[in-house]
């Protein structure tokens, strides 16, 4: 067992960790307005665009996989774009990845922000307004604040998703070693070559870490004025 | 009904449930409370003024500023220097008593209307100084609804909206704030759109009535003209009758009674420990307010007072009459029977006298 963690499996974890990271931090961003939108929103458009974030939910990861690999690769419109503005196709490579892994982790960040915007409600928004607060200094002083469960809720399940993702990274990732081979798919090329024991150390490690979420997860909604402090 | 007035509210907003048309000029000091069943619109307009709902035509003019024109002007809410009390306390639950309070004092320059209310005056006026640090959930829902009174004041506002600041209270509560708002009353400058179904903040509380049914103003007017109205159509508790403000003159230790004096003449009632000077408001029943066109002697009645008769008319009950007296520049009510009127040979015009029977102290 002197190899359990050796210098290919470290370098896998950190890519794992900064593809989650990147993910995480970039979703948010992204998806608070479109959970704003649709908490918000009296347009028929909601339910469409409801379902359209949905969507990776119910699709086969590698379905999502198989079209991101045709639109981003070298033939794909997006790849053929990227390439004739002096950029590399986004296929078998990190940004690729992030891509991949933000539209498939997309409804575990919107879901949980556009249940807290609704559980918030228009009326400490109207308070604000009655006190002199601009729209925009509402949403940062109020209802940012007031959704903090949800933001958490959100990054902690974008996080945890974008680690477990295997369809769609195995799909346009290409599981290159150092670039783009993260743990899971490690783990699986670990089982194909019959190394059982790397194996169990990074599913164990795996194991370990989603516990740890749940556990961190129950702990903040608890409590999340600890939180704060 | 008065044209004059420095608050301008002119709407016409329709609804699902009724067509919102007003064309109202209000006073500049004092409450005004909007009177009228759930539905009237009341809560509707408040929300107009406020910018909260946009009204396709209306005008809203405050102290000579415009807040909206039409579809000309149309200040967003958080540029128009008012204050808002909700039906529920709806404090930000994030942040502690001081920091809900000063959160609108950061925002936006005093305008330079700004009333002289300092945030320390409207601490101590509400009674709050000791809550500064709890958290919203830590109050009573009594201590909420002052904390948010305060928040809205400590804005500076030209104008208090206050939208049935009561109702989410059981009565308790009720009778623990509502001398708060008196006070508020009394010791601010600041004009107050009180929105209420209730008919004893109406008593209590009001200067100038506007009642609303069904989206249209019914009637609006200083409380006591309103109320004292022939046909009334506001009836506090069970029974109309006129509301008088009095001060305390005199009191008569030995029989436990006080003197008042209001416009009009005065009147003996129950000594309830009220100082002289103090200034309080008194009902007087149409049912216990009766007429004789000599003056009564030797008679149990304390109160009796001259009058003349203003108008009669009939009462809802087929054998009773409501007749208006007008006595110095006060109004009162009574209620006696067609028949009494009849063998009185009552008039306009005539002078008689009114027995009052009761007297009750609002509070």
């Amino acid at each position: 067992m002197t190899s359990w963690l050796n210098h290919e499996s470290v370098e896998t974890v950190l890519v794992t960790l900064r593809l989650a990271g990147l993910t995480t931090i970039l979703l948010l961003i992204l998806a608070t307005p479109i959970a704003w939108w649709l908490a918000h929103t009296k347009s028929g458009w909601r339910v469409p665009v409801a379902s359209m974030v949905a969507l990776p939910l119910v699709l086969p990861p590698t379905v999502l996989g198989f079209y991101l690999l045709v639109t981003l690769g070298p033939h794909g419109p997006i790849g053929q774009l990227t390439q004739a503005l002096g950029l590399a196709s986004f296929a078998f490579n990190f940004t690729g990845l992030v891509i991949g892994s933000l539209i498939y982790s997309l409804p575990f960040a919107v879901q949980p922000l556009q249940n807290a915007f609704e559980a918030v409600g228009e009326r400490p928004l109207e308070v604000a307004a009655t006190l002199r607060a601009s729209p925009w200094d509402a949403f940062l002083s109020v209802a940012l604040p007031l959704a903090r469960p949800g933001y958490l809720t959100a990054a902690i399940l974008s996080f945890a998703h974008t680690v477990g993702e295997f369809g769609v990274v195995l799909m346009i990732g290409g599981n290159i070693p150092g670039k783009t081979r993260v743990v899971s798919t490690q783990i699986f090329g670990h089982v194909e070559a019959m190394e059982y024991a790397q194996a169990h150390a990074l599913a164990a490690g795996m194991l370990l870490f989603s516990f740890t979420i749940l556990l961190l997860m129950t702990w903040l909604n608890r409590n999340p004025m600890r939180a704060l402090s | 009904m008065n044209r004059e007035g420095p608050i301008q509210i002119t709407l016409q907003f329709a609804r699902p449930e009724f067509l919102l048309d007003v064309d109202l000029r209000l006073p500049g000091t004092g409450i005004t409370v909007l009177f009228g069943a759930s539905g009237s619109g009341k809560t509707t307009m408040l929300r107009c003024v406020a910018g909260l709902e946009r009204a396709p035509r209306a005008i809203v003019t405050v102290n000579g500023s415009e807040w909206q024109h039409d579809g000309s002007v149309f200040l967003p809410t958080w540029r128009r220097p008012l204050g808002y009390v909700f039906q529920e306390p709806s404090l930000f639950a994030h942040l502690n008593v001081e920091q809900n309070i000063r959160y609108g004092l950061s925002r936006g320059a005093p305008s330079a209307q700004a009333s002289p209310v300092s945030l320390d005056s409207v601490i101590e006026l509400l009674g709050i100084a000791g809550l500064l640090h709890r958290k919203p959930t830590e109050l009573s829902g009594g201590e909420r609804q002052r904390v948010a009174i305060a928040r809205a004041l400590a804005t500076r506002p030209q104008l208090l909206l206050l939208d049935e600041p009561l109702a989410s209270l059981d009565q308790l509560r009720r009778r623990e704030i509502l001398p708060w708002l008196g006070r508020l009353r009394d010791e601010l400058k600041i004009p107050m759109l009180y929105v209420t179904h209730a008919a004893d903040e109406v008593a209590r509380l009001a200067d100038y009535l506007v009642v609303l049914d069904r989206g249209r103003v019914r009637a609006g007017g200083p409380v006591s003209e309103v109320l004292s109205a022939i046909n009334p159509l506001v009836v506090l508790g069970d029974d109309a009758g006129a509301l008088l403000e009095v001060h305390i003159a005199e009191h008569d230790r030995r029989w436990n009674l006080v003197r008042v004096a209001f416009p009009g003449g005065e009147l003996w009632l129950r000594d309830t420990g009220l100082p002289p000077g103090q200034i309080a408001r008194v009902r007087v029943l149409a049912r216990d307010v009766s007429i004789a066109t000599e003056r009564p002697t030797h008679t149990s009645i304390q109160n009796i007072l001259p009058c003349f008769v203003e108008s009669i008319a009939a009462d809802v009950e087929e054998s009773q009459s409501l007749v208006r007296l007008r006595c110095g520049e006060s109004i009162l009510l009574a209620r006696i029977t067609s028949r009494a009127v009849d063998s009185l040979g009552l008039i306009g015009g005539m002078a008689v006298w009114a027995q009052i029977k009761a007297v009750v102290l609002v509070d």
